[in-house]
């Protein structure tokens, strides 16, 4: 119980640091972009058929932007010692409300392609592992090279043109119901089925050469039986620290996926905050990202602790 | 055999499903633009296209002022002010539209950008029924630019007390009834409403950024109505059997703007020279797939009194392009780039994405002029780039496309282009006071006798000093589903037109 305890302050500690080192850094990026910010946030506002320097001018003096840049940088620190993230420049909506939304998207769009990669990866890598060199073996290895070396875009239109408007069993893009969000998961999982599987198969074969494998069948256990005893706790393991480690393609992937499919999540509004100069929005969507990456590594360790039984036999 | 089955089952589901399609009467439509809240200042046209909130005045596909919230409108004998009657109108919450609901609406649209912000306004009160606008000085377009989406009027009790937007109350036949920001809007019949009301039963609206899926949307039946496609996907589209495809010209100019002062730019031969480097029915067929969108003259024919067919077409003709240039004392240099004293003819280009066409023309360009000795850069940036550099006069050449028509009648958009000084979408210094001097006559009496001559006297100049040199104009592409009746694409981009649609039988 100490040891989680120990695991739980430390990624504290680390949360922590990770808002401030977001905040800063994101800030001062914004800082050094080359271009006038409120120019770029009149942009985002109004569109270019009416911007111009005037409306520029305008939005400068509104939002304060001509104030000593360490006075702004003094101000978003206090108010986020409030746990207040602001208001976006552009939409002029408290920043939380907008993210909140967004990140409700994004996490059912990342859950739900982990859970769809996971389906397609563990049966296909444990066959593969069981027969290494096989039929299924070669060919889950052809499949996986050719779909990890299509770009996420593509890979989306593709599934777009197959499923959607060819055999119109699912819609192109939308938000909202369940079958809108089929096309977008499987485009994300099909990227993370394609190298998990390989990953899985991998520890499957060491597992099939290993000592207590062979035992466990020498003792007259069944080989789906020995799977189902022995080698599903020893491959949930590492497969669990890989998909942590998957965690960080999936969060670049859902950037591209939604933008290609109109998902309103919070990969798309951070791109659109970032060329709008909306600084607290830029902030606010890096930190909840930043933080989402040290809540799920805090899940994925407990997980592994909790598979793995080891550590805790060892310390009774 | 089984694969022939697969197909078949596919064949089967696809089918019953647009079967079923018929039956419908609502709409789904896939457009760029995001929504990002309810703001008339920013998403005004987006409600006005849908429906669901109104301008005072409006227009018919030609551009002729009809009337819209007000029923009539008449200007004082000095023209220092109007007088605007309102129509009887109830909102989506029941609350009848008042001269007070008006007053508010466009004191808020006369505060935030757009064109109404430009009008030399003094006041906007009620009167009993009516609506008064005193002005600071004549200003006969005023109705027109109470055409412009950001002067539509939702009701009072829509703004908090620091006048920010908070709910989406109009008067149109269409009411809100779900707004997910910025993706998605869904609207349903107003059943109330003052004129006829609509025929479909309620539309949803769903921001696409992409214009390859909005294509496929398209193609697969998931939006019965899509507006602005690429290229390529209008033409994919042309062939697919269940939707139709429509191009239509709009009062949109894809411009080239030339600082006038650059010691490259600053004489007209030069600018003349530039302009006839470039290969506009190349790039009109090659990358608009419209041929007949290469502009002849800055105003395209949809703006009927804008547009001269007396005057002589822009040319396509490098040599003489490149005699002019000799003729300036440009001579070709040992990379065949042109050289002065010493100097190259080399230039940098700013453009911006948001407009997928624009960086190609921009790469089309820079070949078409290096042709003639030109080195040209691209830069690919914000637009905002373009009115900063506009400012600071660190702009050379500009690429963008500019609506002359936001308010029907183009002459504001032309007095702050053409106008004192140019402007940050027009013209950079530009020295031609007399025809600043005819815009803004031209902008203060909408009927004058004079009206025609200056507006000549105008384009007349601007095509031969060339401040701005117009590329192409503009077409405006839309794909509806075969079974949608009563479509028409508004060249002016006001409205989608839901309120005359309906699904054939």
């Amino acid at each position: 119980m100490s040891a989680i305890l120990q695991m739980s302050s430390a990624r504290l500690v680390q949360a922590l640091l990770v808002v401030l080192v977001i905040g800063l850094a994101s800030f001062a990026m914004m800082q050094a972009l080359p271009g006038d910010s409120a120019y770029r946030i009149a942009a985002g506002r109004y569109g270019y058929d009416v911007m111009d320097a005037q409306v520029a001018e305008a939005v400068r003096l509104e939002l304060g932007l001509d104030q000593p840049v360490l006075q702004q940088m003094g101000r978003w620190l206090t108010q986020l010692a409030t746990l207040d993230l602001g208001r976006s420049l552009v939409s002029g909506q408290p920043v939380w409300q907008e993210i909140s939304g967004q990140l409700g998207a994004s996490l059912l769009l990342a859950c739900s392609a982990i859970v769809m990669s996971l389906l397609i990866a563990i049966p296909v890598g444990v066959l593969s592992g069981l027969n290494p060199g096989g039929k299924m073996d070669r060919l889950s290895m052809a499949l996986s090279v050719s779909v990890r070396s299509i770009p996420a875009f593509a890979l989306a239109v593709v599934l777009m043109l197959l499923l959607a408007v060819q055999f119109k069993l699912l819609p192109v893009a939308g938000y909202g119901e369940i079958r809108h969000l089929v096309l977008p998961s499987l485009a994300l999982a099909l990227s993370l089925a394609a190298v998990s599987n390989r990953v899985l198969r991998d520890i499957v074969v060491e597992a099939v050469a290993s000592p207590w494998f062979q035992f466990s069948r020498t003792k007259g256990l069944s080989q789906a039986a020995t799977v189902r005893r022995h080698v599903a706790r020893n491959v949930a393991a590492p497969l669990v620290a890989y998909v942590g480690v998957q965690l960080a393609l999936l969060i670049e992937g859902v950037v591209i996926i939604e933008s290609v499919f109109s998902w309103p999540g919070i990969g798309h509004a951070l791109v659109h905050a970032i060329f709008e100069r909306d600084v607290p929005m830029v902030q606010g969507a890096a930190l909840t990202l930043g933080l989402l990456f040290v809540a799920l590594n805090f899940g994925v360790d407990l997980l592994c602790k909790l598979i793995d039984p080891r550590d805790r036999v060892a310390a009774s | 055999m089984f694969p022939k089955l697969l197909i078949a089952l596919a064949i089967g589901i696809t089918t019953t499903t647009l079967h079923a399609a018929d039956a419908r009467t609502d709409i789904r439509i896939a457009t760029p633009w995001e929504i990002s809240g309810s703001d008339p200042a920013t998403d005004g046209f987006i409600f006005l296209r849908m429906g669901v909130m109104e301008t005072l005045v409006s227009t018919d596909a030609n551009g002729t002022l009809q009337p819209g919230l007000a029923l009539s409108w008449q200007a004082a004998e000095d023209g220092l002010s109007w007088r605007f009657t309102l129509r009887k109108a109830t909102f989506h919450d029941g609350s009848v539209l008042s001269s007070g609901d008006v007053a508010e609406a466009l004191t808020r649209a006369a505060d935030n950008p757009g064109p109404l912000n430009d009008a030399p306004i003094s006041q906007i009160s009620a009167d009993g029924d009516d609506v008064i606008v005193t002005l600071d000085s004549p200003y006969g377009i005023l109705p027109a630019v109470l055409t412009h989406s950001s002067t539509v009027i939702p009701a009072s009790t829509s703004a908090d007390e620091t006048g920010e937007s908070l709910n989406l109350i109009g008067t149109g036949p269409f009411k809100v009834d779900s707004l997910s920001v910025p993706q998605s809007m869904t609207t349903s019949r107003y059943e109330d409403y003052w004129g006829e009301p609509a025929k479909l039963s309620g539309a949803s609206y769903l921001a696409v950024k992409r214009a390859e899926t909005r294509a496929l949307m398209a193609e697969s039946g998931d939006a019965d109505m899509v507006h602005t496609l690429d290229p390529s996907g209008y033409r994919r589209l042309g062939d697919v059997d269940s939707v139709q495809v429509q191009s239509v010209a709009i009062p949109r100019v894809m411009l080239l703007k030339m600082n006038a002062a650059h010691p490259l730019l600053d004489t007209p031969t030069a600018r003349r020279a530039l302009s006839l480097a470039i290969d506009r029915e190349g790039i009109a067929a090659g990358i608009m797939r419209a041929p007949e969108s290469a502009a002849t003259q800055l105003f395209p024919p949809a703006l009927q009194q804008w547009y001269d067919k007396t005057l002589p077409a822009l040319q396509y003709s490098p040599e003489k392009a490149s005699e002019m240039l000799a003729s300036l004392g440009w001579t070709p240099g040992e990379d065949g780039i042109l050289v002065r004293e010493g100097e190259r003819f080399s230039l940098t280009l700013r453009t911006f994405p948001d407009r997928p066409e624009l960086p190609l023309v921009g790469a089309a360009l820079q070949d078409q002029w290096r042709q003639i000795g030109i080195e040209l850069e691209v830069s690919v940036s914000n637009f905002s780039e373009i009115p900063a550099g506009h400012q600071d006069g660190t702009l050379a050449v500009a690429l963008y496309a500019r609506n002359y028509a936001s308010t029907v009648d183009p002459t504001g958009a032309v007095q702050s282009d053409f106008g004192v000084g140019g402007g940050d979408w027009g013209a950079m210094n530009w020295q031609a006071p007399e025809v600043a001097e005819a815009v803004s006559t031209i902008a203060a009496s909408a009927e004058s006798k004079e009206r025609h001559e200056l507006i000549r006297q105008v384009i007349t100049q601007i095509h031969e000093d060339l401040p701005v040199a117009p590329v192409v104009w503009y077409q405006h592409t839309v794909a509806t589903a075969k079974g949608l009746q009563g479509v028409v694409v508004d060249p002016l981009e006001r409205t989608y037109g839901l309120q005359a649609l309906s699904w054939s039988e």
